[in-house]
């Protein structure tokens, strides 16, 4: 074996590392290490002169292995792994030592520190000394892409991608895509209607030449990796004809089973055949088994739809036999983007949601608004008279401890919307309590202004209760909204006919399930977490799965478009670049110790590993494509046969052996 | 005499815990100094062998440590470590070194809080605890 010439670089990261790590200590000490040829400290080693550092040694003193001991190696390995290969060193034949995010960020005495970052410096040189040169594997990227949420996020996602005339799966859960924004009145602050700008996007998903739409399917599993998903969807049963259906909805009109409709909020019914919405897209109808007569008793009753069906696309045999149909899918990249679900306010007793008929939620109140609404967009009580007073109530279930502790964003600026419609639609009086008027958008804080102006009542305070419970004449028949006005230090109760409550926008309730699915994480609010809070905010920890929209936290429209755009333009640009470089540190088999046992085969997940028969002898092989290099198979294996490259025991154990030498 | 300094070996997942541990660095959440980390990529990769050399070596504890069952990059990854946990704590009752010195966890990428209270923990009981056994063994022999 050639003689090891090892180069070691210890970055200062400008005052992150050195405010707390000796750094020329450490280089002067790596120097001392055995196979180390030179040692250097720099200011800021991923700086191109810091870089050019590495590539000047590997030439001037023939260097074959390199650490750079700096920030995370989740951070800048790939930095420094090019540098070598630009410098002509193999870039497996480089190793990083973590001594800011382990070290100099996290504990406070300088002396400790400078000997934890020598240990760690140590461990990695020692380590690299065994590391081998890897060949880099490329693959071809499936140009093909899968959406799953038909909101705007994932509208806007579709269309930016098909218009870059690549295939685009969308997947929706329900009957029609559109989302919550489809359900929304107006939007905030330029108050256009939220179905008069969504429309034609859907209009545009249905009838476009390059995206499949999944309406009424949800993804049932998902394998493989960046490049070459394989995804299984599950479209449900129509239980109808969908080549024949017209949407004409006649159907609708003489079924007579209803339930309340989840589209309006539970204000409406819908029927056990419906169309969720006039503009749903595809415009198809959708039998509630559960509901339906004719389904539930076999055939023996009902059957209206059958009869009154023209294009015949509804029959005994689709409402009876349709069964769900896994249709398999193979894409490059994967957009999530399922939304969010509202906050249920009935968990907070206090307010009254789902005891007093007139406490609304935002989303109720939306759908009241709505000209297609269940009132016609007038603003009405449970019994049709208008309201007088009306009063907003801003952060339920945000901004508090017991339920949700971050802001939802949107809330403040709907609140205002609210207050501007009933002003505009009614002659009531509308109050609106806040805690803090978060207006921070293009335009917002001038709707606040405007808002302010057409006479609505701010008053600072988080309501304590709402009650029917009258102490004056005035209130009787009423609801009461008691609170403390934080600016008078006053308590005061505001009689109001209508009581509508901001409710916190939250995690999907399968937000766990849709996170196994894509392996995503999540952070502790149950939102999906990105990769990188700023600098790569749709990215996720699993390449090739990117997310956009409410998934990823409460935004409103114009971010949750701004995101699904930048989705597209990551999946775009893989597709564009066509391959993506594989996993080379992989499992590999040392065949002269492998016995055929299997035992590789058995535990791995990914069906990497196949015992086969060599020249008569059994020995495990290795799909390359399969594997991950998760390392499961080395540990199960009997002889040491099963080694992971990058991974392998003598590069551990020296690592191990160095950061247990010295105390 | 200076108070015992116990040394832990952290083996920690390159997806979950390793990137918690970067979160503690990013969020400045302070911790003792005593713990080193091994990165690798996944918790079902560490090898019993690995835990045994730094006992060998006169590590204090080893913590052991990756993915929740629900976010493992590998799928299945932590199912797999838990198993070959099992049976390595077995091992390390045998050779007579207490059960305090060998932690298992599950921390995942957004827990950093979580990943410098285990480490402020395991310092703790293990300065209750004393020394490893093995080192002294090994100092007496020196």
């Amino acid at each position: 074996m050639e003689e090891v010439k090892i180069g070691v670089y210890v970055c200062h990261c400008g005052l992150n590392i050195a405010g707390t790590v000796d750094v020329e200590e450490v280089a002067k000490y790596a120097a001392t290490l055995p196979s180390v040829v030179v040692s250097r400290d720099y200011r800021y080693m991923c700086s191109d002169p810091g870089q050019d550092l590495i590539k000047n040694d590997i030439k001037e003193y023939g260097l074959n292995r390199a650490v750079v001991a700096s920030c995370s190696p989740r951070m800048h390995e790939l930095t420094f792994r090019n540098a070598c290969q630009e410098g002509g060193l193999n870039p497996y034949l480089y190793e990083h030592a973590n001594i800011r995010e382990h070290c100099s960020w996290v504990h406070d005495d300088k002396k400790i520190n400078t000997e934890k970052a020598k240990d760690l410096v140590r461990a990695a040189v020692r380590r690299v000394y065994h590391h081998e040169p890897l060949e880099v594997k490329e693959a071809p990227v499936n140009p093909n892409v899968l959406v799953v949420g038909g909101g705007i996020a994932g509208i806007q996602a579709a269309l930016d991608i098909a218009n870059g005339e690549k295939r685009v799966y969308l997947v929706e859960r329900e009957p029609s895509i559109g989302g919550h924004m489809i359900q929304l009145d107006r939007t905030f602050p330029t108050l256009d209607c939220s179905e008069c700008i969504l429309t034609p996007k859907m209009a545009d998903v249905g009838h476009h030449p390059f995206i499949e739409l999944l309406a009424y399917s949800e993804v049932e599993e998902v394998s493989g990796s960046i490049g070459q998903f394989k995804v299984k969807v599950r479209k449900k049963a129509r239980h109808i004809d969908e080549s024949k259906c017209v949407g004409c909805g006649i159907c609708e009109e003489k079924c007579p089973w209803k339930v309340p409709s989840e589209f309006e909020m539970g204000l409406a019914m819908r029927k056990a055949i419906y169309i969720p919405f006039a503009q749903a897209i595809p415009n198809l109808v959708t039998v509630d088994p559960d509901l339906c007569v004719y389904i539930q008793s076999n055939g023996k009753k009902c059957g209206a739809c059958i009869k009154f069906c023209e294009a015949k696309a509804i029959t005994p045999e689709t409402l009876l036999n349709q069964t769900d149909q896994i249709i398999e899918l193979e894409v490059g990249s994967i957009i999530v983007a399922t939304g969010y679900d509202q906050f249920d306010p009935s968990v907070i007793p206090q307010y009254g949601y789902g005891k007093y008929d007139n406490v609304l939620t935002g989303l109720q109140f939306e759908r009241m608004t709505c000209a297609a609404g269940p009132t016609g967009g007038k603003v009405l009580l449970k019994d049709g008279r208008e309201p007088e007073s009306v009063t907003i109530i801003h952060c339920v279930g945000s901004r508090d401890q017991n339920y949700h502790e971050y802001c939802s964003r949107v809330c403040c600026m709907y609140g205002l919307k609210y207050a501007h419609l009933i002003k505009e639609f009614t002659k009531a009086d509308v109050y609106e309590f806040y805690i803090d008027m978060r207006c921070f958008g293009e335009g917002y804080e001038e709707f606040y202004k405007r808002l302010s102006e057409e006479g609505v009542n701010f008053i600072r305070g988080k309501v304590a209760k709402v009650t029917d419970q009258a102490v004056t004449e005035e209130e009787k028949g009423r609801l009461i909204v008691v609170a403390e006005d934080t600016l008078l230090g006053r308590l005061i109760r505001v009689p109001a006919d209508m009581v509508i409550l901001c409710a916190a926008l939250e995690a999907r309730a399968d937000a766990d399930k849709v996170a196994s699915l894509f392996t995503l994480n999540r952070r502790a609010d149950g939102f999906f977490l990105e990769r990188h809070v700023k600098l790569d905010p749709v990215a996720t920890p699993t390449d090739g799965v990117f997310i956009a929209g409410c998934c990823e936290g409460p935004r409103d429209i114009p971010d949750t478009v701004a995101q699904a755009e930048a989705t597209a333009a990551k999946a775009l640009s893989l597709i564009s670049k066509g391959k993506i470089t594989l996993e080379s540190a992989i499992a590999n088999v040392d065949e002269t110790r492998c016995l055929g046992c299997g035992r590789c085969e058995e535990i791995c997940t990914f069906h990497a590993p196949k015992v086969i028969s060599k020249n008569g002898v059994m020995v495990s092989e290795i799909n390359e494509t399969l594997c991950k290099g998760c390392g499961a198979c080395a540990v199960v294996c009997p002889t040491g046969a099963m080694l992971i490259r990058h991974y392998k025991p003598e590069q551990i154990l020296n690592q191990v052996a160095a950061l247990t030498e010295v105390l | 005499m200076a108070e015992f300094e116990p040394q832990i070996i952290a083996f920690t997942c390159n997806w979950c815990t390793y990137a918690a541990a970067d979160l503690a660095g990013t969020s400045r959440i302070h911790y003792p100094a005593n713990v080193r980390i091994v990165r690798v990529m996944c918790s079902g990769m560490v090898n019993p062998m690995y835990v045994f050399k730094a006992f060998e070596g006169g590590a204090d504890g080893v913590i052991v440590a990756g993915c929740n069952y629900t976010d493992c990059h590998y799928i299945d990854g932590p199912v797999k470590c838990d198993t070959m946990f099992a049976r390595l704590k077995k091992m390390v009752l045998i050779l007579g070194l207490e059960e305090e010195r060998l932690r298992r966890e599950m921390i995942s990428t957004s827990e950093g809080v979580i990943f410098a209270r285990v480490v402020e923990e395991m310092v703790e009981q293990l300065k209750k605890l004393g020394p490893s056994p093995f080192k002294i063994k090994m100092e007496t022999l020196a």
